[in-house]
């Protein structure tokens, strides 16, 4: 059964990994590469891997893959005439020949690892999820701190690089229109929005 | 009796398959959903000596990976939207800003 399950999960994950890299509108990628996200998640429940195959789904194919639509719906791109780069060809030749002779070393290898203490009866009578934890919590403690600390610093630099340049200036005009009355008030809100205005201008006549 | 090549086989080929969609497309969107591809299959590779080597490392190097697929997946379309803003392209050819 677990054999049929992984010629399935096979042809279907290597199908849509071609169709990922030859459909020609963005949208139709994206649709492709979630397919192939999920049979993934696919391939690691028969590796006895279910809380990986969970995070899988949830983070692959709920988020990042919803993050690319919005993006791809946000620019409106078209579809362009010419997908492939020039010489698409030769590189998709060499291409074949390097994995030609990967595909070889890795038939031919014997892999003789040591196999480690956590035998799939012994994790499967404490829980995946479970002995995951406690290795995750235990040896892998510092490991996964900084991958907090990293999780931070890519939403800080996203949200900065995304950034539009005249949001504030905008801000500031809005505020500057019904505070007219006020002298005062006018005062303050105009100068912040001069000086960003002449911000944005030397930055763009830069570029 | 599925072994241990046999998942090796498959994730070489879909690693290949996102090495080609890096070097062969123009759209800078569709590069980057090539890069989770290549990604997923060094997932693959590490689920699978996870289960045959009876070792919990590489189910959680891939839980890693899975959080630094995110995080970059966050930066490189905010990088996407900024060059799109700036200049009408998404072509990797195109994005030439840096070249000296």
């Amino acid at each position: 059964m677990s054999v049929v399950f992984f010629y399935y999960f096979a042809a279907v994950t290597i199908i849509s990994g071609v169709l990922t890299i030859t459909f020609r509108s963005p949208v139709h990628c994206g649709v492709a590469l979630v397919t192939l996200l999920l049979h993934i998640a696919g391939f690691f429940i028969l590796l006895n891997a279910e809380f990986i195959a969970a995070v899988q789904v949830i983070v692959y194919a709920g988020a990042i893959l919803v993050l690319y639509l919005f993006v791809i719906m946000l620019l409106n791109l078209k579809t362009e005439e010419r997908v492939f780069h020039r010489r698409y060809a030769v590189v998709s030749l060499l291409m074949l020949g390097i994995v030609g002779q990967v595909a070889v070393l890795v038939l031919r290898s014997p892999y003789a690892g040591v196999p480690g203490t956590a035998t799939p009866e012994l994790v499967l009578a404490v829980g995946q999820t479970r002995a995951i934890g406690i290795t995750m919590f235990s040896d892998y403690l510092l490991p996964f701190e900084l991958i907090g600390l990293y999780l931070l610093a890519a939403i800080i630099g996203a949200i900065v690089l995304a950034k539009t340049p005249g949001m504030q200036e905008r801000k500031a005009q809005l505020e500057t229109v019904p505070a007219g009355a006020s002298p005062d008030g006018n005062a303050a809100a105009v100068e912040p929005a001069g000086v960003t205005a002449r911000g944005d201008e030397g930055g763009r006549g830069h570029r | 009796m599925i072994t241990l090549t046999h998942y090796l086989v498959v994730s070489t080929i879909l690693f290949a398959l996102g090495l080609l969609g890096v070097l062969i497309r123009r759209n800078f969107i569709i590069v980057l959903m090539s890069v989770e591809m290549m990604l997923n299959a060094a997932n693959l590779n590490l689920v699978a000596f996870s289960y045959y080597l009876h070792s919990l490392t590489g189910q959680i190097v891939a839980l890693f990976v899975i959080a630094i697929a995110a995080g970059e997946a966050a930066v490189g379309l905010a990088i996407i939207v900024v060059i799109f803003r700036g200049k009408i392209a998404t072509n990797v050819d195109q994005i030439n800003l840096l070249k000296w």
